[in-house]
């Protein structure tokens, strides 16, 4: 993008400055050389809320916030702090808001009260970082559990990594869910171990006879430690961590991450390796919606749809594994480049599998699309509305079944989607059968893109080294994943390894979205109001 | 005499024995309609051989109605598939059982089912009772009326005056029986659990009407539970083709009778087994708040059944 243009696209910036001005904020220092493609503002800790307040006036969509702990031996001539980071978006430009806080008063306002969708990621950040968060309207841990103890922050430089307290964490008892109270109120507590292999997440319903009241999600359960596992690796290491973030985005992760270290160190990526890493990132989209198409009906009873997008997923993940080593495509992605090549017989038989699949899957989606029996079940179900979505930032399909259109494909268009454009569908209805068809045209999409892009395919090297990364780089990096936009911070540290990794699904607000949509449904119909969103809970416990 | 009851003894044994072929069967077209192989169709009698051998646990919680409401639910469901009349007809149980007692084994079970289901105390226990209790209150007075229907044609409440006067007739398109058999086709896939009204394959705890009542169960509680489900269906299903189908049923008891009449229920249950594969393949199940207009089309039916016997057939 050359620079004129970038500039003709953050046309909203002055206005957001303007306004900011006129309620007597005033950003000490902008660049948009930190943190490319994003512009970076750095605020005043006292003007963090305003600033968000004046943001959500304009319809700017949050993206994100994360904190990040300057605690180490080369930190600031101030003394340790936590420098916080909020990532605003608007007509697919990126703003950074950046401020610190010192650590031994780490206070902050909120910015959950304009935007409700970045409450869970404040808590998260106080959980993990100590920071605290002044008028948040949930006070409450969220992805603390009880392996470790309440005045200890593991991504401080004095936690050890390896953690504190070894052995088996104690149940996660005393978590104080939201009452409702009432005659005939009754609450139905639901995992977080399932019937079914998923993975694990506590839900809290209130409900009257089978109508959903409230409903309260409890995640946490999968923490691994993500974010203090990355620091002091390199960035092959890294690329292989974030890989195994959500099994499911393998590669959109895995891309991220890369993208955020290969901005910090102005590494140039050679054209076929993006143009791979795009296939495989649409390959991995194909991969998941049909196996949630297929799901969705499943768990309204009709089988046979999942039992055809089933086969069709087993043969499309044999391939990947034929291809490119695995069957999720796990660290294909790695720094510089990609980690396998395509032959021009691989390529070959990549087309006849697209058009293969384009053939196998007509039937099987009018199935889905035409049933009635279906139909009364999927259409009205679950609602999200499209004021809701806008709120708590839905990308993905549950924005684009909610009226958010955006896609950063198309919106921010990264290569290879910049030479090869992507088409995104836009629907309003919010509902399941919104949700379904949305997965539906995407599918569709990415397989007329693979064939336009394998038909351009550059050719050239598959990778470059990473070049060696200056202390305190920072990179951000913004990948269309199939569940929607996943963000990527990474900041290196000393010898070109990483300090912060921090790496947002878009499940953080699609998990709200879920409390939403779910209210004034049945209580049987949860599972599939839950399946239509398929929020990752891996992705978000870190 | 003894004979009599020495072939009831057989043909309860019989319904026991074939009850999880039929379950077997049914998987085993939906599979084959899905596209899959799917399990060997005798593959719930190893799951039930499994279920007898395995450890029994029970939870803290329960009450001694827990561990008895299995053995319960098992006999009633058993005796009330005996007293309808599977291979051959004129049966000692069949005299000392109506419809209506077989629709109250069926009731009593239902009771002990629910209670054992709310014993332990966790909420999906409690929701599938809630339920199933809903379902049933509905589907009861269908399915009495469908019965009587028939019964007032025969002019007696016992199934085996019902089959007979039936086969006596030979075969009359009656629109009363049509009725009929709707309302009990209706009621029977409420009362299995099966899609469109429960799905018994689903591991969704939330969606769960039957399921849910046994999710705490293991071992031989477990096996006896499921074991009963499976005789149930085999119950509707005998219900359905032999009340509307009697043709091949062993009126006398001689060996070659006894043998045309397993021969011709077989038959007729395949049929049927198939028949609710397709349903089950080409619908999905109800939103929980269908199922009272669902069996409410039932009961409907079952009283045009009724007003078109009396309308049209009464004194014709």
């Amino acid at each position: 993008m050359t620079g004129a243009e970038r500039i003709r696209r953050f046309d909203w910036l002055s206005e957001y400055l303007a306004r900011l001005e006129d309620e007597h904020v005033i950003a000490q220092h902008g660049d948009a050389l930190a943190l490319p493609p994003a512009h970076r503002l750095e605020l005043d800790p006292e003007d963090w809320a305003p600033a968000a307040k004046v943001a959500a006036g304009m319809g700017l969509r949050h993206a994100g916030l994360w904190a990040d702990c300057l605690d180490d031996a080369a930190s600031t001539e101030e003394g340790p702090c936590i420098r916080v980071q909020a990532c605003l978006e608007y007509g697919g430009d990126y703003l950074v808001l950046q401020t610190e806080v010192p650590m031994s008063r780490p206070l902050l306002a909120s910015q959950a009260t304009s935007y409700p969708g970045v409450a869970r990621l404040e808590r998260h950040a106080h959980d993990l970082t100590g920071l605290e968060l002044t008028g948040q309207p949930d006070g409450r841990r969220w992805t603390r559990h009880q392996a470790w103890p309440e005045d200890r922050f593991p991504l401080r430089s004095d936690f050890p990594r390896a953690g504190e307290t070894p052995g088996r964490t104690p149940a996660d008892a005393d978590y104080a869910f939201t009452r409702v109270q009432g005659t005939g109120v009754y609450e139905i507590p639901v995992g977080p171990v399932h019937a079914g292999i998923i993975e694990p997440g506590h839900f809290r319903f209130h409900a009257m006879g089978e109508d959903v009241l409230q409903l309260e999600e409890r995640l946490g359960y999968v923490h691994k430690g993500i974010e203090k596992l990355a620091v002091g690796r390199d960035p092959a290491a890294l690329a292989r961590l974030a890989g195994r973030l959500s099994g499911d985005s393998s590669v959109a992760h895995a891309w991220a991450a890369c993208q955020a270290m290969e901005r910090a160190t102005d590494c140039i990526v050679p054209p076929r390796a993006l143009a791979l890493r795009g296939l495989m990132a649409e390959r991995e989209r194909i991969a998941n919606h049909l196996g949630d198409i297929g799901a969705i009906c499943n768990d309204v009873g009709f089988a046979f749809a999942q039992v055809q997008c089933a086969r069709l997923r087993e043969l499309w993940q044999r391939r990947s594994l034929a291809l490119f080593g695995h069957r999720l495509m796990m660290d294909a992605v790695v720094p510089g480049g990609v980690a396998c090549d395509l032959t021009d017989k691989a390529i070959e038989e990549l087309q006849r599998d697209h058009a293969q699949m384009k053939v196998a899957i007509e039937p099987v989606f009018d199935v889905v699309e035409d049933h009635p029996s279906l139909d009364d079940r999927l259409m009205s179900t679950g609602v999200l509305s499209e004021a809701d979505a806008r709120q708590l930032g839905c990308t993905g399909y549950v924005g684009k079944a909610s009226g958010q259109g955006f896609d950063l494909r198309r919106d921010t268009p990264y290569a290879p989607y910049d030479a090869v454009a992507m088409d995104a569908p836009l629907m309003t209805e919010g509902d399941v059968a919104a949700r379904v068809t949305v997965r539906m045209a995407e599918v569709r999409n990415s397989l007329r893109w693979m064939d336009r892009l394998l038909k351009v395919l550059p050719g050239g090297a598959l990778a470059v080294d990473l070049p060696p990364a200056e202390e305190g780089a920072m990179g951000l990096g913004a990948i269309d994943g199939w569940r929607g936009e996943i963000l990527c911070f990474v900041r290196f540290g000393a010898d070109g390894r990483i300090a912060r990794y921090f790496p947002r699904d878009p499940s953080w607000f699609t998990w709200p979205a879920l409390e939403r949509l779910i209210l004034g449904n049945i209580v049987p119909d949860f599972p599939v109001c839950n399946k239509s969103v398929n929020g990752s809970y891996s992705g978000e416990d870190l | 005499m003894i004979s009599a009851w020495l072939i009831a003894l057989l043909q309860a044994l019989l319904c026991a024995a074939l009850a999880p072929l039929l379950v077997g069967w049914v998987r085993k077209v939906k599979a084959r309609l899905q596209n899959r192989r799917g399990a060997p169709v005798l593959q719930p009698y190893s799951d039930l051989r499994k279920l007898l051998f395995k450890e029994t646990r029970v939870a803290h919680t329960a009450s001694p109605l827990f561990r008895i409401a299995p053995y319960i639910v098992f006999v009633a469901t058993w005796l009330a598939a005996a007293t309808v009349p599977l291979i051959a007809l004129d049966l000692p149980t069949a005299r000392i059982a109506d419809i209506i007692v077989l629709v109250g084994l069926l009731a009593l079970a239902r009771f002990f089912l629910a209670l054992a289901g709310m014993d332990v105390g966790t909420a999906f226990g409690g929701m599938g009772a809630s339920r199933e209790m809903m379902v049933s209150a509905l589907a009861e007075p269908a399915m009495l009326m469908a019965v009587f229907t028939l019964a007032m044609t025969a002019h007696s409440t016992s199934l085996v005056s019902v089959m007979e006067h039936h086969l006596a007739d030979g075969f009359v398109l009656r629109p009363s029986y049509l009725f009929a058999f709707g309302a009990l086709i209706l009621v029977a896939l409420a009362e299995c659990g099966r899609i469109p009204v429960d799905n018994p394959s689903t591991h969704l705890e939330l969606t769960m009407i039957h399921e849910a009542m046994i999710l705490e169960y293991t071992g031989r509680h477990l096996a006896l539970m499921e074991w009963a489900a499976q005789i149930k269906l085999l119950l509707y299903g005998v219900l359905v083709a032999n009340l509307f189908f009697p043709w091949g049923i062993g009126a006398a008891f001689g060996p070659l009778a006894l043998g045309i009449g397993l021969a011709a229920v077989v038959v007729k249950l395949g049929v049927l087994g198939a028949a609710l594969a397709v349903g089950e393949t080409v619908l999905a199940k109800m939103r929980l708040f269908r199922v009272p207009a669902f069996l409410n089309l039932a009961l409907l039916l079952g009283l045009l059944g009724l007003l078109s016997h009396v309308i049209l057939e009464v004194g014709a």
